[in-house]
């Protein structure tokens, strides 16, 4: 039997019996992930936003860094943060090393710019369209911004859903400032990268697809939200 | 304008919950030991630290890394014990004030690790140096850590034994992946190279397609595991007494017990030596 037929065999085994260990470690993904994805859109769409609306000088290189900023390197932030939370660093005396905390602060560095330059392209967009309309209505840059935010959620959607998805699935950063604590800071894509080091590859390709899954169900879910709101709210 | 406000009042909600949920449930009593990927990934702590934990209610959160990566961690403060297997390393880093003392804890040994084609003819040696020389004349293809970890150090010792000056020799038979144990079997396996593994990794691996042990039992090819409590005069927020607490039971006769019986396919992975 091929790797890859075993993985699919042993993945659905592992879902069919969904063990306690492998729930808690899906849970903590989940949490990580989605607590650092809401925080960074607090701060991405606004940032976003701003810049697509704002008149303030240096907004078209500010436009080129969040952009170039997306690609960040996860193992690259994953080192800066760990060097700020480590003891000798300076925030060592918060003691948030090695903790789900520090992945969640690892993930809003890398997952904020990607929202930012998205939604700032979304709004940029709708603006081209609306700026006069909105100019007479007498709105005011923080105003229109807002109103923007708002007329184009359901895309600005899709950005926090690119956000999600590079969170869930980086293994970079959160495995040198989580430390893959088995039981603490194991997540998803660390468990995949211990079983890949122990040699068990059919295991690490298995927790591998239940990770696409639960990717695929959240999008699944948000398109079907995204659906139901469209219908209501038009 | 109620939508903004409603999905704010929903996004607030959803806020407050991510982030009052605890997010570890875990023992609010516990100590961080950097310690090394064999220990970890062959599956010796998984055993052993429960037993700990049932016995004195201290949970041991476990970092791993190469040895020394783990004593850098250590340097900097973030671990309250060191668990790892470079005499040489731990004694500097003890020299340097950043450990209170070194105390011996188990063995295991080294093992040449190679193909089943065996192209360099060294299967069924005792002598690493020989078996490393053969390698070399051969210029079979040979996977090193390279990653400053206990076991790349004893590499490199065991080539500079075998008085073979890797600088002046390394091409394209030597590959260099700086990558933890298990990662770099999984590059031996795939490219039908040898390396020198751990035996307790070694055990507890997978993926090992055509390789198989072809030097063991040679003495250079001991390999001492060494437990040290971060010096607290450095880091003062290290866990002193919890810290002590779980290197006086990993030398204590029923941690060594505990190590003892930590078996894959009844074999045996550690053998506990601490002084008595």
């Amino acid at each position: 039997m091929s790797t890859i037929t075993e993985s699919f065999l042993t993945a659905g085994q592992l879902i069919a019996e969904a063990d306690g260990k492998l729930l808690s470690i899906v849970g903590l993904s989940l949490q990580v992930s989605l607590t650092a994805v809401f925080l960074a859109a607090c701060l991405g769409l606004p940032i976003g936003a701003a810049v697509a609306v704002g008149r303030f000088p240096g907004r078209k290189p500010l436009t080129v860094i969040l952009n170039g900023m997306m690609g960040l390197p996860p193992v690259v932030i994953g080192l800066l943060v760990y060097l700020l939370l480590s003891r000798a660093g300076p925030l060592g005396p918060l003691g948030l090393l090695f903790t789900p905390t520090a992945m969640v602060i690892a993930q809003v560095v890398l997952i904020t710019p990607i929202i930012a330059a998205l939604s700032r392209q979304i709004v940029a967009d709708a603006w081209r369209d609306y700026e006069e309309q909105l100019r007479s209505l007498g709105a005011s840059t923080p105003r229109a911004a807002l109103t923007l935010l708002v007329d184009t959620r359901f895309s600005l959607s899709t950005a926090v859903l690119a956000g999600l998805g590079r969170a869930v699935a980086e293994v970079g950063a959160v495995m040198i400032v989580g430390g893959n604590i088995d039981g603490v800071t194991r997540v998803m894509t660390t468990s995949i990268a211990l079983e890949t080091s122990k040699g068990d590859l059919p295991l690490a390709l298995a927790l591998g697809f239940i990770l696409i899954s639960i990717v695929l169900i959240l999008n699944a879910l948000a398109h079907a939200l995204r659906e139901w709101a469209a219908r209501r709210h038009g | 304008m109620d939508l903004i406000r409603r999905s704010f009042i929903a996004g607030a909600a959803a806020a407050a919950l991510a982030l009052a949920a605890p997010f570890a449930t875990a023992a609010d009593r516990f100590i961080t030991v950097s310690s090394t990927t064999s220990t970890e990934q062959s599956g010796l702590f998984k055993h052993l630290l429960p037993v700990f934990q049932a016995r004195t209610g201290i949970e041991v959160r476990v970092v791993a890394l190469g040895t020394g990566q783990a004593l850098d961690m250590a340097r900097r403060g973030d671990a309250d014990v060191v668990f790892v297997h470079d005499k040489a390393a731990e004694e500097k880093f003890i020299a340097e004030g950043f450990g209170v003392k070194r105390q011996e804890v188990m063995y295991n040994d080294f093992i040449l690790v190679g193909p089943k084609s065996d192209p360099a003819k060294v299967a069924g040696g005792k002598d690493i140096t020989e078996a490393l020389k053969a390698v070399q004349t051969a210029q079979a293809p040979f996977v090193s850590r390279g990653d400053k970890s206990g076991t790349h150090a004893a590499e490199l010792r065991l080539w500079k034994a075998a008085g073979i000056d890797l600088d002046a020799v390394k091409g394209a038979w030597y590959r260099d992946t700086g990558s933890g144990m298990g990662p770099a079997l999984n590059t031996a396996a795939s490219m039908n190279a040898y390396i020198l593994a751990d035996r307790g990794t070694w055990l507890s691996f997978k993926n090992r397609a055509d390789l198989t042990v072809v030097v063991e039992g040679d003495k250079r090819l001991f390999n001492q595991y060494g437990v040290i409590l971060v010096n607290p005069e450095k880091h003062p927020h290290v866990k002193k007494a919890d810290g002590q607490a779980f290197i006086d039971w990993v030398v204590s006769a029923e941690g060594q017990k505990a190590i003892a019986d930590y078996k894959i396919d009844g074999q045996q992975l550690f053998f506990p030596n601490a002084a008595k």
